[in-house]
């Protein structure tokens, strides 16, 4: 809880910076704010203090997740400084980033679906702005108006399946609900499972499961590139962890509703986002396919036993987050003032900037899933929680479907080192340099000691 | 279901619905940016209108409560829905959203 109250502080402090003048120290505070933050994250954890009447719980899940959420954001922060630099409005869009993030921590320790609604717009009406950023861009235009278009047409759907919920069960109380759906089993009115169900549906839309996911390349294609990276870290990893909570405790009980529905969302997941990537040019619209792909890969997870999938969506997430970061970072590094990512743009990357070239083919094969990095580690532990929960079939469908996954990132990889480079040497400050090295170690630390995270929760 | 005040709750669940039903169909057929717009704030009010009923006939005011939680996020994104609106109108001169097409595939 001091967390969210420390983030929100921040984004207030942002916004003062204009008129206090101390724009300069902005960032450092900020990091300095996010680091407290974390330790206070530390700080609370086994505690599970629950603060306004029950609307929120701090429980180890929740803490876990915003940790992981506060832990990418300064990582994000660090790739995306430039962001920050080369455009006016630097307050503003901190501000927007910090408000964001305390949206993300919401959705991760709602109890109430005040709060859960609350979050999701909270972080929903930051990006919409940030998405829009390069104003004189269009394709930034249109990816803000489209952004704002499916996401408040995917809150409808939410609030209305909220309303169909509480008229049935008559509290607005995850844990309430769930108790109530228990005990009247079988007499509860038909449009308590229709709510059940927009819910789905509005949450599918957030967390961009097919066929849900139409705007989600075009929005991440069109964003600038460091916006790009938040959403595909933060913005998930927060949509995740509020998708698991409501599904996990508040509808547990009413599994087989939704179960055959999700199965195929699932199942279209894996399938339409691995091969729609394999035919996208530019790096970055591949790169958005591969995190709708990636959802597919949490759902069967979230499938084969979603009460206790959560330490593997953990991992699963956090090397995820890792490695789309680093992917992003070197991204908006290759892209340039004209974030051009066009695939021919990474021809002979490896001449051009060796550390650049190594740093996110490190990031691409962990997203492929290569050992020993933990991509591979990620999958694994879905796949031997699917095979023991007899999902052979559909395990068979997401190991073809991440042997897609290989080529294309592959696609990216010989283009940095057989083919011949096209440009100038690629000048990189020593800042970025020692963050990729940074995000190396950290892929490789995630890769070989897997089991501190698996065991948190 | 029981009825309150001589309507069923049953009614109230069907108006929503309607509302609701035409929102979304307006957001999915129209072409103005403006009209869309409109019909996002259908969809939400269908859902303020059912919340309002629930919360009556339950006789509990959180239902009331969230109906004003959603009155003011609507009233924030449509603040910002506008500005983005009037940030592409600059750049294209129109608020038809065929023109929004050059980022496909």
């Amino acid at each position: 809880m001091n967390a969210l109250f420390v983030i929100c502080g921040l984004g207030i402090i942002s916004l003062i910076a204009e008129i206090a003048n101390f724009r300069k120290w902005l960032i450092s505070i900020i990091v300095l704010g996010l680091l407290g933050a974390a330790a206070l994250v530390v700080a609370d954890w086994n505690t599970a203090v629950a603060y306004y009447h029950d609307m929120l719980v701090f429980d180890n899940f929740s803490l876990a997740f915003t940790g992981l959420i506060i832990g990418s954001s300064l990582l994000w922060f660090w790739t995306a400084s430039d962001f920050f630099e080369a455009l006016f409005h630097k307050t503003d869009k901190s501000a927007l980033i910090l408000f964001a993030i305390a949206g993300g921590v919401l959705m991760t320790s709602f109890n109430n679906m005040a709060m859960l609604f609350l979050g999701i717009e909270i972080l929903s009406i930051s990006l919409y702005v940030l998405a829009g950023s390069r104003k004189e861009d269009l394709g930034s235009n249109e990816a803000a108006f489209k952004y704002f278009l499916m996401g408040s047409f995917a809150t409808g759907f939410l609030l209305f399946g909220i309303t169909l919920v509480y008229g049935a069960t008559g509290t607005f109380q995850i844990n309430t609900i769930a108790n109530y759906v228990l005990t009247h089993a079988g007499e509860l009115p038909s449009f308590f499972y229709a709510g059940a169900l927009l819910m789905l549906i509005g949450l599918a839309f957030k967390i961009s499961a097919v066929p849900f996911h139409f705007w989600a390349p075009d929005v991440y294609e069109g964003s600038p590139t460091a916006v790009t990276g938040f959403m595909s870290t933060v913005v998930k990893i927060a949509a995740i962890a509020s998708f698991f909570k409501i599904f996990a405790t508040c509808f547990s009980t009413i599994a087989p509703v939704w179960y055959t529905i999700l199965l195929v969302i699932m199942v279209l997941t894996l399938v339409i986002a691995n091969i729609t990537a394999v035919y996208q040019n530019s790096v970055k619209r591949m790169l958005a396919y591969s995190s709708v792909g990636h959802v597919g890969y949490i759902l069967l997870a979230f499938l084969a036993d979603h009460k206790e999938s959560d330490g593997t969506i953990f991992f699963y997430l956090a090397a995820y987050a890792v490695s789309s970061l680093a992917a992003f970072g070197a991204l908006i590094l290759v892209g340039g003032k004209e974030e051009n990512t066009l695939v021919e743009r990474f021809n002979g990357l490896f001449k051009r900037n060796p550390i650049v070239a190594v740093g996110l083919t490190i990031a691409l094969l962990s997203l492929a899933g290569i050992p020993p990095l933990p991509g591979f580690f990620g999958k694994y532990l879905v796949f031997a929680m699917a095979i023991n929960n007899g999902m052979i079939p559909y395990v068979i469908v997401a190991i073809v479907t991440s042997l897609i996954g290989v080529y294309y990132y592959f696609r990216v990889i010989i283009a940095m080192y057989f083919k011949d480079a096209v440009a100038e040497p690629l000048k990189v400050s020593t800042s970025k340099e020692v963050l990729i090295v940074v995000l190396i170690l950290i892929t490789l630390a995630l890769g070989i000691f897997p089991d501190f995270l698996i065991q948190l929760l | 279901m029981q009825p309150q005040n001589g309507i069923p709750i049953d009614y109230y669940i069907w108006l929503a619905a309607a509302l609701f039903t035409i929102g979304v169909l307006g957001v999915l057929y129209r072409r103005n940016a403006i009209i869309i717009f409109m019909c996002i704030e259908l969809m939400l009010n269908a859902v303020n209108v059912l919340l309002v009923a629930f919360s009556t006939y339950l006789n509990d005011a959180a239902g009331q409560v969230f109906v004003f939680f959603i009155m003011a996020v609507a009233a924030a994104e449509v603040a910002v829905g506008l500005a983005i609106l009037i940030m592409m109108y600059r750049n294209t001169k129109t608020t038809d959203i065929n023109i929004l097409n050059r980022l496909k595939w």
